[in-house]
């Protein structure tokens, strides 16, 4: 414990029509958001909802709305966002609201669905392991998208989603880009009528809000760019 | 052509095609035309002045049928599409209003250019 002062924490209570409450939390070294949210659960609210799972990000669970941003709370440090006011706590932007921190996410993945984001084997299991050098550029291409834990932080941050809920948005795109240079898959034209069209990869503007926000680093807009050259691609030669 | 995709949808890819490619002939003919506004305005020259070399050269009449071309896909197809973002609107009607709109720049960029070369 130190002497420093109570922070301020602005918490989200309710669904869309809920109110921010504020509590006093202690400040501690090296304390993430999540960190307070977990605190502020543990020893004054316990009717505080929220989600999380590995505290490490690599589950996704934990992404809320710090001070205005999306971000994952589970790797981000109080005293690099904290401002003079202190914390303000929202659920993601873009999804319904289950209940205070936590959303809905059922929408987002049903997009990935949508988008094709599962992936459709060639082989079978009598095959040999398919070999994918690290150097060909489907695979950099798929690599450089494929660290997504499916947090929502894209989805929560674009601009696309807000206007149109029915666009697919970042992540799910990201994904079906991923597998369109995976080898081995056979996802192939379906995949890329799946991904077109005003609902998909053609609505994007590039305003590039989700490489921003993305605690991964991923560019998701670079993944949707390719799909709007894979389609072209395909609807010259016909195949779409 | 049959596919994956439906007609509606194969439209729109061909229309955000269509723009991407006047896209990129306007990026060439506005950096001319501005090149152009600015020559002539440094230059000091007349309304006449101008009208003299622009008449009769087919080389202008040419470059200034490609913008207009170039102009009439694009604005159009970006007027369609920021309305359909925006408003609830869409369908053969709103494609219709943006036909009319092409119709109408390629009419009115015409006769501009033509009084410019006859």
């Amino acid at each position: 414990m130190s002497d420093a002062p109570a922070l301020s924490v602005k918490v989200w209570r309710g669904r869309e029509d809920g109110a921010f409450q504020e509590f006093a939390v202690p400040q501690r070294a090296n304390q993430t958001v999540l960190d307070v949210v977990t605190w502020i659960q543990r020893h004054l609210d316990p009717t505080l909802s929220y989600r999380f799972a590995c505290r490490v990000g690599m589950c996704g669970s934990c992404a809320m709305t710090v001070n205005g941003r999306p971000r994952w709370t589970c790797r981000t440090q109080v005293t690099v966002v904290a401002g003079d006011g202190g914390l303000s706590l929202a659920p993601l932007a873009n999804l319904p609201v289950i209940k205070d921190l936590a959303t809905d996410m059922t929408a987002f993945f049903e997009k990935w669905q949508r988008a094709g984001g599962r992936f459709r084997p060639t082989g079978t299991r009598a095959d040999e392991f398919a070999s994918v050098p690290p150097g060909t550029p489907e695979r950099r291409a798929a690599d450089a998208g494929i660290e997504c834990i499916g947090c929502g932080v894209c989805h929560a941050a674009c601009d696309i989603v807000r206007w149109n809920p029915d666009y697919l948005g970042p992540a799910a795109l990201n994904r079906a880009w991923t597998l369109v240079n995976d080898v081995r898959d056979a996802g192939g034209e379906a995949r890329l009528a799946a991904v077109a069209g005003d609902a998909g990869c053609h609505a994007c503007h590039s305003t590039e809000s989700c490489r921003e926000h993305c605690p991964k680093h991923i560019n998701p807009t670079a993944a949707i760019a390719g799909l709007k050259r894979a389609t072209t691609v395909a609807l010259l030669k016909g195949r779409l | 052509m049959s596919g994956p995709l439906t007609d509606a949808v194969r439209s729109d890819l061909r229309l955000w095609l269509a723009q991407r490619a006047s896209a990129a002939v306007l990026a060439a003919c506005v950096v001319v035309h501005l090149a152009l506004i600015i020559y002539a305005v440094r230059g000091g020259l007349s309304a006449a002045a101008i009208l003299g070399r622009t008449h009769g050269s087919l080389v202008w009449l040419g470059f200034y049928l490609v913008f207009i071309a170039a102009v009439a896909v694009h604005a159009p197809i970006g007027l369609r599409q920021i309305v359909r973002e925006m408003t609830g609107w869409r369908g053969r009607s709103l494609d219709a209003v943006a036909a009319v709109f092409a119709a109408l720049l390629v009419v009115l960029g015409v006769r501009a250019v033509w009084g410019l070369f006859a």
